[in-house]
């Protein structure tokens, strides 16, 4: 049984990567399905930011609204160690690069492709690790407050942050206020085959390290110390008196969180080709939070669920309410700019106050398909 | 000392804008323990409602209206998004708040297009005036003057009336009071519509000062009020007043720091100050949450288990 399970859970991924990697071949970026792919890329950057805030505001019950500052750092250390060499003194038009170091270009030249993936390898896994360097720093005081304090404090670190980021006099390293560009980005993961074929992985990346990434948070919270995070969100006291270290766990909880909220940083730097500082605002945040509360709090698939569904919904679907027409009404009048939003603002608003739970409550996709099939079997043996 | 008044006196403008919304945090806050996320927004849609009103009615009309219109929409937010919500955790609610400013600004995106509106210039108050040699609006002279009178009337209202009465009593213990006879709702309702009357009020003063509004325009003073009544110590409306203005006389030093520094001939070019303006508020914050939890004038809750 135990076996059958963990080779469907191995199956199951690598069926998706496989899908993803020929979607990627096979919808050109002229298509009216490109939209797929956008909303595969941008969802599963967001998916991997939800679960990450989900591990930290859904299992360890700490309120935490630092997301955006905590992305904003690894999209910047992502950006800043994969420009090319080349490209770096038109980004940095204002300032003296102080980092020339691209990690792809480093180890492509000793290692060929695979140092180039190496290289996006370490990038991303830096860009989670300072991520999670700073989180620990914060931590340090921050995580002895209650509930809204902790809230108002990371959110308050945030912000602290995007300032940081775009203060002159660090210029050289973060290019100031100016926007950096030009790093290895999901439009530069290709191959050119010698028969000119392009194989391209701009989807199959993103997704494969949100994959990746995800099974990583699920192995934590099923260990002891997922255990341990849910004490802590139960009843501290409790925990406490039952020889959990407070602090301990929930510095563990907050580093891992931010370390993949880094990553997803990285990611969302991969996808959009830019990284700034302006775009990571509190805003940011909040969508984060209001995904993971519309997937369900404390449900790693309702936090995939719930950013894909946020994403296909924002990026996709409701386009048509921005664009004059929607389900074939046209209503220019009212279907402008900004008009899907509302929209979307609305559902989420009836999703708050009477779907409390959201899609999955805090159950896992596996307990509700089973959930499913019991019922039709108990449905079955009933009728004979 | 001449060098510093035009920061000063700005800066205790600014303070007393944010001390009106800040109280409306920190009544919302003593109440229902709720980081009223929307509030900045209100003061944002405050602003919005005059720039609409005062383009087609006399100011005499457009002020009191929008202070109407600021107040229904605050008693509105209470009853649509957070009364349900009164058994919920905690969290809920504030997933609820955090939900309606995210409503507010989207709504307020697809109505004004994203345009920045300007704001209509008020006369009399917007008049430039020359105290001790420096150039001012009146605005930022009447600003902490009217701040502190309404601040008065308000703690003569919490400590004199009925209706304050049972607001004093449903901070301190929410289930007792409502045991007592006090109907909550109708407590937690006046408390609303005077924290949006402030921030109606607030956002006449504020705006004047500022070129035009955007949808975004009040999350930013929002946060910092919430900064001033968490430094003031929250529930205490003297102490949510003092902080203000000590966030924002710090906020308006800190954005001429450059330009003194560099008159003063301490430093030879610009360090960039300005840029931390915004963020200086909330190192204030976290040092004020890591070394006194309670502010300035809180009061010291224990946890039971």
């Amino acid at each position: 049984m135990k076996t059958k399970k963990n080779l469907t859970s191995l199956i199951l991924p690598v069926a998706f990567l496989i899908l993803v990697f020929l979607l990627d071949q096979l919808i050109k970026p002229t298509d009216s399905m490109s939209m797929l792919l956008t909303v595969l890329q941008k969802g599963s950057v967001y998916a991997l930011a939800a679960v990450s805030m989900n591990l930290l505001n859904g299992f360890t019950g700490l309120f935490s609204l630092g997301h955006a500052g905590f992305m904003l750092i690894g999209a910047y250390t992502y950006a800043i160690f994969t420009i090319p060499s080349q490209a770096r003194d038109s980004v940095y038009q204002y300032f003296d690069a102080l980092i020339r170091v691209s990690f792809p270009e480093v180890l492509s030249g000793a290692l060929g492709g695979f140092g180039y993936v190496l290289g996006i390898a370490l990038a991303v896994i830096l860009a989670g690790a300072i991520a999670a360097v700073f989180a620990w720093l914060i931590g340090l005081p921050v995580l002895k407050l209650k509930s809204d304090y902790l809230a108002i404090a990371t959110l308050g670190f945030a912000e602290i942050v995007r300032a940081i980021f775009q203060w002159q006099k660090l210029g050289p390293v973060t290019n100031g206020s100016n926007l950096l560009k030009s790093f290895e980005r999901t439009s530069t993961f290709r191959i050119t085959l010698g028969n000119g074929t392009v194989i391209s992985f701009a989807t199959f990346v993103p997704v494969l390290i949100a994959v990746i990434c995800i099974s990583l948070i699920v192995r934590l919270v099923n260990s002891t110390y997922g255990r341990a995070f849910k004490a802590v969100r139960d009843d501290e006291i409790a925990a406490e008196a039952m020889g959990i270290n407070l602090a301990r766990t929930k510095q563990l909880s907050f580093c891992t969180s931010c370390f993949f909220a880094g990553v997803a940083g990285a990611m969302m730097a991969m996808v959009l080709s830019i990284a700034q500082a302006s775009n990571f605002k509190v805003a940011m945040t909040y969508e984060i939070l209001l995904m993971v509360v519309l997937g369900g709090i404390g449900s790693i698939s309702g936090s995939i669920i719930g950013a894909m569904l946020f994403i296909s919904a924002s990026e996709w679907w409701l386009r048509g309410l921005d664009s004059g027409s929607f389900l074939g009404i046209n209503a220019p009048g009212i279907f402008r700019n900004g008009f899907r939003l509302v929209v979307f603002s609305l559902i989420i608003m009836v999703v708050v106050l009477f779907f409390r739970k959201g899609i999955m409550g805090d159950r896992e996709l596996p307990e509700v398909i089973q959930g499913w099939r019991q019922k039709r079997q108990s449905r079955k043996r009933r009728a004979e | 000392m001449k060098i510093l008044l035009p920061y000063i006196l700005s800066g205790v403008s600014v303070g007393g804008q944010y001390a009106l919304i800040a109280i409306g945090y920190t009544m919302v806050y003593g109440i229902l323990r709720l980081i009223n996320f929307a509030h900045g927004d209100v003061f944002m849609v405050a602003g919005l409602v005059m720039v609409y009103l005062a383009a087609s009615t006399p100011l005499y009309i457009a002020i009191p209206a929008t202070i109407l219109i600021t107040v229904a929409l605050g008693f509105t937010i209470e009853r649509v998004a957070y009364k349900p919500l009164r058994t919920a955790p905690r969290m809920s609610v504030m997933i609820s708040a955090i939900g309606v400013s995210y409503l507010i600004q989207n709504l307020t995106l697809y109505i004004t297009g994203g345009l920045n509106k300007n704001y209509p210039e008020i006369p009399w108050i917007s008049d430039k005036i020359t105290i001790f040699g420096t150039t001012t609006t009146r605005v930022t002279l009447i600003t902490p003057f009217l701040t502190v009178a309404l601040c008065l009337i308000l703690v003569w209202i919490i400590n004199h009336t009925k209706i304050g009465m049972a607001m004093r009593a449903v901070s301190k213990d929410f289930e007792t009071s409502q045991l007592m006879g006090i109907r909550i709702n109708s407590v937690i309702s006046a408390t609303f519509v005077i924290g949006s009357f402030l921030a109606a009020v607030g956002s006449v003063l504020f705006f004047t000062n500022y070129p035009g509004i955007v949808p975004t325009s009040g999350s930013m003073p929002g946060l910092k009020a919430f900064v001033a009544a968490v430094f003031g110590g929250i529930g205490s409306i003297p102490g949510a007043v003092i902080g203000a203005f000590i966030i924002g006389i710090c906020e308006s030093l800190i954005k001429g720091l450059d330009t003194i520094l560099v008159t003063q001939g301490v430093m030879a070019s610009p360090f960039g100050f300005a840029t931390f303006s915004d963020a200086f508020t909330f190192v204030l914050l976290i040092v004020i949450l890591v070394f006194k939890p309670t502010g300035l004038f809180g009061e010291k809750q224990t946890d039971k288990v």
